[in-house]
């Protein structure tokens, strides 16, 4: 397993837009993290210089030891697998099954393996029940999910969901949580972009707040979230019960219902 | 006031479709209200407004049983006057553009033009209508070089352009980041001063708790409830029905089944600020 390193990367698109400004980044290998800002604040930028999508115009992006430079982007995704922002940049399949087949398919397993893998990642995602249908005929929220399992069926050591919460209802981001605390338990390095506070709030260790182009702070969901100045900086809200227990002056850093329900009868 | 849309025991398939997305709906939407529509993915809330605004049966055909009125008139009934009564923001802004528009402006402005409107005013309206939804700095883009949380808002804006007196609204913020999730909210809520009928589908519940003045919860095709928003989002019973609800609101049913005597189940911030603070201080007096 292996960590992930951004050391002073910075990216411009060739007409001379900057979207990425020096930053520093360093995940360790089965880190779950959550990177949050504003739109245009170059969280996808980032974490597309992660998988190779994009490579940086400036400073070093390191998986382990080893520079992406080094590597071919088919080299990269049998590494860092990524959940695209929109899923309809992803899906070509005619099924749901041959399209989280795809993946598998090109690292030559053996068939149990590759079956194994494909079964797996469609009941993680519960897109068992929509194995043989086209993925074009489920609504948006629904292919999501399918591009979740084909990622996962590639069975990456790291893994980039961008805004995989964005048009979920509850069920949804349910579980969007139960499949991030399953990989997170096998050990797999979880990086999401979200705009979901509540959903960073409860289901990440460690948060990375970008800023106009750069990071503006690391830290756990509690010091992110009780951090004002930051919050502010990167234009973002607390999670709606920090704010209740802000407003009443009981401290304890708290960021979850749970919390604040023993937080505001202790007091 | 009074209804201004209603919807008479109305049930609707699409064609081909094994079971109706619509079951047995009836209710009816007041003039100058604010309507949050939540509920499950595929529980019908999208199909709702195709069927408000005409589109469904007219566009994507299907069988309507029951009657949809506008104003007292079916939608059957009506020709290309409703698009005038009701505007309608896509959930996937892509559908919106109208592809043959090479600039922003342009494609805010397009649908005055069609109304015959003469330039000088088409011009004012469209300015102000971007400074209201913060979209001014990409007049000169073309609409297909836009970040999804642009396009939505360039949607946004070409239909209120057209100031129509019914708006309705499918998952405007879907792709917004939360600073512009709440401008937004703030248009929406500027419409409403404005007298505007909205109704919007929204899975930001908290952000519904804060703006909306009535609540209609989709299941399965049918309406589970419907109502004043702080009676029906402090109804814990729909969480066990797969409707999501504010999370002050679950934090205020927490404290009063440990012992806290909250008033009321708050359903915004505000009100959870001052019902909890009450709570407490008649805590210490007991």
């Amino acid at each position: 397993m292996r960590d992930l390193r951004l050391k002073d990367v910075s990216f411009s698109y060739p007409g001379g837009f900057l979207a990425v400004d020096h930053i520093n980044m360093e995940i360790k290998a089965g880190d779950n993290v959550a990177i949050v800002g504003q739109n245009g604040a170059g969280k996808t930028t980032t974490v597309k210089m992660m998988n190779g999508l994009l490579r940086p115009t400036g400073g070093d992006v390191l998986i382990g030891d080893k520079n992406t430079k080094d590597y071919t982007t088919a080299q990269i995704s049998r590494i860092v697998g990524y959940v695209f922002q929109n899923p309809d940049d992803q899906i070509f399949h005619a099924t749901v099954e041959s399209e989280v087949r795809f993946g598998p398919k090109t690292l030559k397993l053996s068939k149990e393996e590759e079956d194994k893998r494909v079964e797996e990642a469609l009941a993680l995602t519960g897109m068992d029940k929509f194995k043989d249908e086209n993925p074009l005929n489920l609504p948006l929220s629904t292919r999501k999910f399918v591009t979740i399992a084909a990622v996962v069926a590639m069975g990456t050591e790291i893994l980039i969901f961008d805004e995989p919460t964005a048009g979920q209802d509850m069920a949804g981001n349910k579980r969007l949580s139960e499949i991030l605390k399953l990989l997170h338990a096998q050990g797999k390095t979880v990086i999401t972009i979200s705009h979901d506070m509540e959903f960073v709030a409860a289901n990440f260790e460690k948060v990375i707040v970008m800023a106009k182009k750069k990071i503006v702070r690391t830290g756990t969901p509690r010091e992110i979230f009780w951090d004002l100045e930051t919050l502010e900086k990167a234009m973002l809200k607390q999670p709606y019960v920090s704010r209740v227990l802000g407003a009443l002056h009981i401290d304890g850093d708290i960021i979850s219902i749970e919390d604040a329900v023993e937080g505001i009868l202790n007091r | 006031m009074g209804a201004v849309i209603e919807c008479k025991n109305v049930t609707y398939s699409y064609p081909l479709a094994k079971e109706p997305a619509i079951k047995d709906l009836s209710l009816e939407i007041e003039r100058g209200k604010f309507y949050g529509v939540v509920g499950e993915n595929g529980s019908g809330k999208t199909t709702f407004c195709a069927l408000l605004r005409g589109f469904a049966p007219s566009f994507y055909k299907g069988e309507l049983k029951g009657e949809v009125l506008v104003e007292g008139k079916k939608t059957t009934d009506y020709g290309g006057e409703l698009s005038a009564k009701i505007g309608y923001v896509f959930q996937n802004p892509f559908t919106q553009i109208s592809g043959v528009k090479d600039t922003v402006f342009e494609e805010v402005a397009y649908g005055l033009e069609n109304f015959g409107i003469p330039a000088e005013e088409i011009e004012r309206r469209v300015v102000e209508v971007m400074q209201m939804t913060d979209i001014e700095a990409l007049a000169m883009k073309s609409p297909f070089d836009l970040s999804g949380g642009q396009m939505q808002r360039v949607a946004l804006a070409s239909v209120i352009v057209l100031e129509p007196d019914i708006l309705i609204i499918d998952e405007p913020t879907s792709q917004l980041d939360p600073e512009g999730t709440e401008s937004v909210f703030a248009i929406i809520k500027t419409l409403k001063e404005k007298q505007k009928t909205i109704i919007l589908v929204e899975h930001k519940i908290d952000l519904i708790a804060e703006y909306a003045d009535e609540v209609l919860v989709f299941k399965d095709g049918q309406v589970i409830a419907a109502g004043d928003k702080r009676k029906i989002l402090s109804d814990m019973s729909l969480l066990e029905k797969g409707a999501s609800l504010p999370q002050v609101a679950v934090l205020g049913s927490m404290l009063k089944e440990r012992g806290l005597p909250l008033s009321e189940i708050p359903v915004t911030e505000k009100q959870a600020i001052e019902v909890i603070a009450r709570a407490l201080e008649e805590r210490k007096k007991q």
